[in-house]
């Protein structure tokens, strides 16, 4: 029961990306992951890769509001970490029909599919921004990731006042909305 | 609605989205989005936009963590099972280091002797093949390195671009539309005579650097080139070029950049020649502003008949193009140069039988905005 409060609020926590929060589920839970990946073809690098892919299907889950996790999440990530193995492996067309596994399993079909989704749209944003040029990338990253102000944007990137900066923003703003919906519309 | 304005309205929609407007601003930007369906369909997709915006947000943010944490772990010790497994093949190899030593001489001696045998036994001819390919592998490097140079090139021209972007004062632009579907383009000269840099942008925010390849100033008629090996190359172009002279009254259609979003305008041909009776231009009735400039003119059938140019002062309405003829002749003066000899522009449409709609939108990709520095 205590357990279960436990990763309760670990799920909370890493909701708001807090970093205690990831670092106990990386603590208590990247071993098995990485054994898993090593005992079925992969290095430690790959394990490296799809434990934190998993972590971003878990965090994606957690932060969608009405998520409740129906089971521990060591099972969650494990069972995530061996789809997303698994289909790696086919891509490299080193299938193996079933991985040598320990673990109990659940279905995670579904949050896959929504995750695939997710990582389309990002990889499309992320292609957005690559093919904005500078400075139009680093002053909107300025403004829409790194959450500063006109006037701050202004000074650190040498505007005389936070107009003429809001007039680049803005040139900058059309063409990454161009580039991004000429790809998310088809 | 102007480049100001747009920038207003989007600066509005923006700030409405994210709940930073005051109770009375908000509710007559309210109002204006019920009365007005185009700034209703931008907060639509702008709302979409910053949402994709702020989940692209997230995610880095969590990447970074994870890396963070990841290495933090990694450093501490607590993740990595690689020592334990390099453990045991330290142990064995030096269990048995003597055995793998014997072995290893053992294997050198006979590899030593067993060449020595194909040697004196296989004829001494140098196989042409293998001289080919070593020639193929050396020329493949040559290329590896020019392509390496040309990198480097590219960026240094797009970091020098860049350092001059910030500085959007000095800034000129116009449009320009492709007269080949390999990256020429036909501009006016007034648009790219003063810059050192230019780059060519479609209406799909995609950017390339192009150079100008013939400059003339009289026709104020340019010829540019994209080089840019992001750029790929179209199989052909929906529209062809007119070589004979337009009737008047004839219907006319334009696409041009007087702001970041490509614009359509429509008119006639109004006289067949330019200001003050000019031969080489002829006048066209159609709405035009300052980034117009060296946009092409279609006829109903889809063909280029001139280049926007110019724009008189004094009578509202009163826009000069220069004839399509004019295009072939720069061309023609441009194939002394071997590299371009052999571009053929075509006079052939193929958006002739389409309605206006259609056309607009098979032409549009292949009109740019052009800007220099």
């Amino acid at each position: 029961m205590k357990e279960a409060i436990n990763e309760k609020e670990l799920l909370k926590g890493l909701a708001r990306n807090d970093k205690n929060a990831v670092e106990t589920i990386y603590r208590e839970h990247y071993k098995i992951i990485q054994t898993l990946i090593i005992n079925n073809n992969g290095l430690a690098d790959d394990a490296r890769d799809i434990f934190q892919e998993a972590m971003i299907v878990l965090y994606e889950k957690a932060r969608s509001g009405d998520f409740e996790l129906n089971c521990q999440i060591r099972t969650y990530l494990y069972s995530v970490s061996r789809r997303l193995w698994l289909k790696r492996l086919q891509q490299l067309n080193r299938y193996s029909s079933d991985l040598v596994s320990t673990d109990n399993v659940v279905a995670v079909e579904d949050d896959l599919e929504e995750h695939n989704r997710r990582d389309a749209e990002f990889d499309m944003m992320n292609k957005a921004m690559g093919n904005l040029g500078e400075p139009c990338k680093s002053l909107l990253e300025a403004f829409y990731l790194k959450k500063k102000n006109m006037q701050e944007i202004a000074t650190d990137f040498g505007y005389t006042n936070s107009e003429n900066a809001k007039t680049q923003k803005y040139k900058c703003l059309v063409r990454l909305k161009k580039l991004f919906f000429s790809h998310y519309k088809k | 609605m102007n480049e100001q304005n747009d920038l207003m309205i989007l600066d509005a929609v923006e700030r409405y989205i994210r709940g930073e407007m005051l109770p009375d601003e908000r509710l007559h930007f309210e109002n204006l989005r019920k009365s007005n369906s185009e700034v209703d369909q931008l907060v639509v997709e702008h709302t979409l936009f910053l949402q994709q915006m702020n989940r692209y947000a997230e995610r880095q943010d969590f990447r970074h963590t994870l890396h963070d944490v990841h290495n933090g772990l990694s450093e501490q010790g607590t993740i990595d099972i690689e020592p334990a497994k390099r453990g045991r093949v330290v142990h064995l190899w030096q269990k048995y280091k003597k055995v793998v030593a014997i072995a290893a001489t053992i294997a050198g001696v006979t590899a030593i002797a067993l060449s020595m045998l194909v040697n004196t036994v296989a004829p001494v001819t140098k196989d042409p093949k293998v001289i080919e390919l070593a020639n193929k592998v050396n020329e493949i490097e040559i290329k590896t390195d020019n392509l390496d140079k040309k990198i480097q090139h590219v960026d240094n021209k797009t970091n020098t671009t860049h350092n001059t972007d910030i500085n959007m004062a000095v800034n000129v632009y116009g449009t320009g539309f492709l007269i080949d579907p390999k990256g020429m383009m036909i501009t006016n000269a007034h648009v790219v005579k003063n810059s050192r840099n230019i780059y060519v942008e479609n209406n799909r925010g995609e950017r390339f650097r192009a150079i100008v390849l013939k400059l003339d100033v009289s026709r104020d008629m340019a010829i540019i080139k994209i080089d840019d090996d992001r750029f790929k190359p179209f199989s052909a172009l929906p529209y062809g070029i007119r070589k004979t002279t337009s009737e008047l009254a004839e219907p006319i259609f334009t696409l041009g950049f007087p702001r970041e979003e490509i614009v359509y305008g429509e008119g006639y041909l109004s006289a067949k020649t330019g200001f003050n009776g000019d031969t080489l231009s002829c006048q066209i009735s159609v709405a035009a502003n300052p980034g117009n400039s060296g946009g092409p003119i279609f006829n109903r059938n889809g063909e280029v008949i001139g280049i926007l140019s110019t724009k008189e002062t004094k009578t509202e309405g009163a826009v000069f193009a220069v004839q399509s003829k004019y295009i072939f002749q720069a061309l023609e003066e441009l194939k002394g140069n071997p590299l371009y000899k052999h571009v053929q522009l075509s006079t052939r449409s193929s958006i002739g039988g389409m309605d206006k709609v259609q056309q607009v939108k098979k032409v549009q990709d292949y009109v740019f905005m052009v800007k220099g520095d």
